[in-house]
Formats: C-alpha cells, structure tokens, sequence
C-alpha cells in the first residue's frame, strides 16, 4: 500500500497532455504519501510512448503491450488495470477526468472496491490519507471527499487544474504481461471534426462568443456581423452548435475547441459550464455579459455586465456603427 | 425487449442559499429541482427505438431514486413517451454516493432484464459521471460512455454507436448488447410532452418499492455501499471581476473601451 499510479492516456499515436497534469499532481502528493510514482501505459506498442512519460517525479514506467489495446477499449483496459493495481497496490491512482475514463474509471473502483472521485481539482494528504476537492451544484459550491475504510482511492483529474510535469526523469522501464480480459467493443472508424471553413478558434486573439441567451435563430446573424466589425471571431457555445445556428468549428469547449491563443473574450447568454470553460478559462480578458447574476461565468471574469445581450449588441452595433 | 432509462431529478440552487446543519450539503429548502437535462436525451434514443419497431416490440422502462417528490420527473417521463415508471424510494439511502445509487439501479435492471440501459452522460448539477458506468460494471455488461449517435434494432447482439470524444473528434464502434451506454447532449432532439399526454401520464401509476424489497443486501444499501463520503460542502471565495453598471449604451461604451485597451 504505497505510492501513486497514474494511467497514461493517449489516442491516434499522441501522449494527451493530462497525463503530464496527472504526473504533476503526483509530483505535488508524493512526499506526503510516500512510494514510488508509476506511470502505467497500455497501447498495441507503448514503446513510443515511454519518453513523453519519463518526466517530473515519476520513478518508474510499466508498459503493457496487448494487440488488442491498439485503440481505447474500456474493458481491455479495466482488466490489465486491475491486475496492476491488484499487483502494485498503490494508495492513489490517477487518470484525467476524460470521456475514455468516464467509461474505464468506475469499473476500476467498483471492481476493486477503491475510493471514488471524479472531476476533482484539489487534493491532499492528511493524517495519510487522501482527501479530494470537487465542486458541486453546478459549481456553486466545493465538495471535501474522503474515503473511510478504502486502501486505495481512484481520482479523475479535471482538465487545467495541475501544472504539468516537464522536467525530464529517469525512470525504470518494465514491461508487464497483465489482465486477461476480452474486448466487447470493436473500433470501426475515426471522424475527425467537420472541415473549419476557415473559422480559426484555437488561432484567434480575440472571441466574441454567443450561447443559449441569444434565443432565437434568427438573433445569430446580426452576430456575425457584430463580430466581423468588431475585428472579433464569432464563437459560440455548445446548445447553439448542436442547434444547427453555427457550424461546430465555432464551438468553444471540451467537446469543441480551445480557445488557445486568445487574449479577449466576449461571453454573450452564456451561463459558463464547466465544458464550455474548458474551452477558455485561462483566457486573460474575459468579459460576460449575461442576464443571471449568479451565472457561474461571472466568476471566472475579468468584466461582468448583467443585462440583455441583445440589447448590449444593438448599442455596440449603433456606436460602431455597424449596419 | 425493454430499455431501461435511469433518471434523475437535479437540484439548482436558489440565487441565495444555505448549508444544513450539518455542513455536508446545501439546505433542500433552497433547491429547485427538474429532470436532468442528459436524461431527456437518453429517454429520447429509447422512445425513438421504441417507435422504429413494430408496436409492442419495445417497453420503455424509467426509474429513479429518490423520494416522493421525484415522481414528478417520472410523471415528465412518462409524458414524454416512457411506458412504465418505478421510483425506489431513497428513506434507506444515507449518505449513498453515486456508485451505491448505481447498486439499486442495477439490481432494478437484474430484476427488469432490459436489453439496454440508456442513462444520461452525467448529471447537469453534480457532474460525477459515475452512475451509469457503475451500472454497467455491476451488471457486468458492455459499456460505452458519452455516446452522440445510436444505431440499434432490438434483438440485435450488436449496436453501432458513435462516441464524442475531446475537441469534436468522434469514434464509431460496434458495442455488444445488452450493453450500458450514457448518451451526450445533441444525439437527438427531445420532444415536448403534449397536454394530452400529460393528463395521461397523471393518470398512470408509478410503482414505488423500497432498496431491499427489490432484493438489496445491507452491505450495498447507503453508506454501506459507496466507495466515498462528503465531509464538507463549502462556499467558495471568489474574485468577482469589475462589474460595468449604468444603462446599456453605458454598458456598451465601456465595452468598446476595454476592446480598444486590450487589442492596443
């Protein structure tokens, strides 16, 4: 019963920065836990991946080569996870708050009876053992987790919320030959995004974006326009996508894109959950302007105007003299 | 065949609002409360398999947990298409976590024998993401998580899903069945219950039981059951920003100003 384990997670041959937010949160919890910090890579051939993981605090790297493993299959991955904790027994074991953990995560805790925390930002170590910060009520208030009675405990970690490892390490290497388990799920195929047009999210310096307060479809073109004299590029959020009133390039989010190099961010109607801050909460100038005061993207602002945004919109457009 | 859609009723909080006693949660007084917006998705996939096969073909089956007043969204499910509705009442669930919560709703689904359990992606107020891939695992089904487009016929051993992944990129895949698939926002467009169909729903009865009449151990039942335990709930402190006030050509003139400082 000691260290930390971490389950590297990689898709289509490219390590996914979590995993190194996973190895610094590991960094941080290592004194006060005591052991070794293990990274655990399961892939078709994890050789590739050894590098990118042999970084900060981690001391060792398990490799677990399946055939059966050449893309995410939760139930491939729940056996051979299951068999190196059973085998390690680590006190804490990580993985990114993703949508292949949100399938693999809980078989893994309810099989082995582990403690259980999913999307969690905040951890420590107290009297030895761990407790977990979440938050709750749509982010309105946090959540303090412990986990009497468990041995180990199984956390998720929410996008953003620790440093990633950098420094490069020296790990041991060993190769492992772990689980049984049959695949129940078969790959048939990737669909990449639908082609941008153009639109550029992850490159623009300045958003202007647009959610569920717009209201109608018929209010999103004048949006357009709003943002084109602005010098802005017109974002939106996810309901406003999934309508149909903006192609999906525009969409701003987890299951979107990040807004990554922007520097100002203009939220029209767009309440802030946590997918859609995923998206742009590192932004520097966030301004929201939404009708609910109590909207939780007010709390991630830099300027917050409570009103209309239509209204908002009809005054910049009068004073810039956008048709 | 029967699909089972687990539902549940979430909790928004009152602008102000206060802790219980006890510190480990907020006031029920300052909650209001509605059927989980991923769960009208997930009752959705199922009412459209339902309506694509022949009549009598497929039973849609809604349950929740939780007390009295959750048969509301029950009565809105079954509005909206479900067929039978069954709340297992949450008087024996202290402190249950989602995975005890998934405990029952698998030894529902034990009893049921659905070929498919649909449940929403996660919760829209407490966004663990654990119920329904805890079911899976306990039912020891195949399962599939975030799922934006469902093919299934029922009787099929196969269904062909789509699962929506970080940054819009999408895998298909052939999951096996009976199989536990959460559903994402967008698979679908749920429907709004008519004014007939809701006098309807009134009417039906929703069978309510208790967590060991359906054949829970005490050893799976509540606190007994999770694998976690809330300490504390607290307010966080937050910076809030500057707040523009004054009428909306104000709003707005201070807006362009912040644009013209920012972009420089």
């Amino acid at each position: 019963m000691s260290g930390i384990l971490i389950l590297a997670e990689h898709r289509r041959g490219v390590l996914r920065d979590a995993t190194l937010e996973a190895i610094g949160a590991a960094g941080e919890l290592k004194g006060a836990l005591g052991g070794p910090v293990t990274v655990l890579v399961i892939a078709a051939d994890p050789s590739p991946f050894v590098g990118a993981v042999s970084v900060g605090a981690v001391d060792e790297v398990i490799t677990v080569a399946r055939p059966d493993a050449e893309t995410f299959e939760p139930h491939v991955y729940e056996a051979v996870l299951k068999a190196v904790i059973s085998a390690r027994a680590p006190s804490l074991v990580l993985m990114p708050h993703s949508v292949d953990s949100f399938a693999l995560a809980p078989a893994v805790a309810v099989g082995l009876g582990l403690g259980f925390a999913t999307d969690v930002f905040g951890l420590a170590v107290e009297d030895g053992e761990v407790v977990a910060t979440r938050a709750g009520y749509n982010e309105k208030v946090f959540v303090e987790i412990d986990f009497p009675g468990r041995s180990g405990v199984l956390v998720t970690l929410r996008g953003g919320a620790f440093a990633p490892a950098t420094v490069p390490a020296s790990p041991t290497v060993s190769a492992l030959d772990a689980g049984e388990g049959k695949p129940r799920s078969r790959h048939l195929e990737w669909r990449d995004p639908p082609a941008s047009g153009g639109i550029d999210i992850p490159g623009s310096p300045f958003i202007l974006s647009i959610g569920r307060g717009v209201g109608d479809e018929a209010n999103v073109a004048q949006f357009l326009e709003l943002a084109e004299g602005l010098g802005a590029t017109l974002g939106c959020s996810r309901p406003i996508a999934d309508s149909g009133w903006l192609p999906k390039a525009r969409q701003v989010g987890q299951s979107g894109q990040l807004a990554a190099k922007c520097n100002l961010y203009i939220a029209m109607g767009i309440s802030g959950s946590v997918q859609h801050q995923w998206g742009m909460k590192h932004v520097e100038n966030i301004v929201a302007i939404n009708k609910d005061p109590e909207a939780s993207i007010f709390t991630i602002a830099r300027y917050g105007i409570v009103g209309d945004m239509l209204e908002i919109a009809e005054e910049l457009r009068k004073q810039q003299g956008i048709q | 065949m029967k699909i089972l859609v687990p539902v549940k009723r979430v909790a928004s909080l009152d602008d102000e609002f206060e802790l219980r006693d006890d510190g480990r949660d907020v006031d029920p007084d300052f909650c209001e409360h509605d059927l989980n917006e991923f769960d009208e998705y997930a009752l959705e996939a199922a009412v459209q398999i339902k309506e694509a096969a022949p009549e009598g073909v497929v039973e849609v089956v809604v349950l929740t947990v939780g007390p009295e007043d959750a048969d509301d969204v029950l009565r809105k499910a079954l509005a909206k298409g479900a067929d039978r509705a069954i709340r297992v009442d949450d008087a024996d669930l202290g402190d249950a976590d989602r995975v005890a919560i998934a405990r029952v709703i698998a030894k529902v689904a034990e009893n049921e024998e659905p070929g498919l359990v649909l449940c929403g992606a996660q919760s829209a107020d407490q966004g663990h993401a654990q119920t329904g891939m805890s079911v899976g695992t306990l039912l020891g089904w195949a399962r599939t998580a975030v799922v934006s487009r469902l093919d299934f016929k029922p009787g099929a051993s196969f269904a062909q899903v789509e699962r929506e992944l970080e940054g819009g990129l999408v895998e298909r895949l052939e999951v096996e069945t009976p199989a536990v698939l959460t559903i994402q926002l967008g698979i679908n467009t749920p429907r709004y219950a008519s004014l007939r169909s809701i006098k309807q729903a009134n009417a039906k009865a929703i069978e309510c039981v208790s967590p060991r009449d359906i054949g829970l151990a005490d050893a799976e039942i509540g606190s007994a059951g999770s694998l976690s335990r809330v300490r504390r709930v607290f307010v966080p402190e937050r910076g809030r920003g500057e707040i523009i006030e004054g009428t909306p050509a104000q709003q707005a003139a201070r807006l362009l100003e912040i644009i013209t400082e920012v972009k420089g």
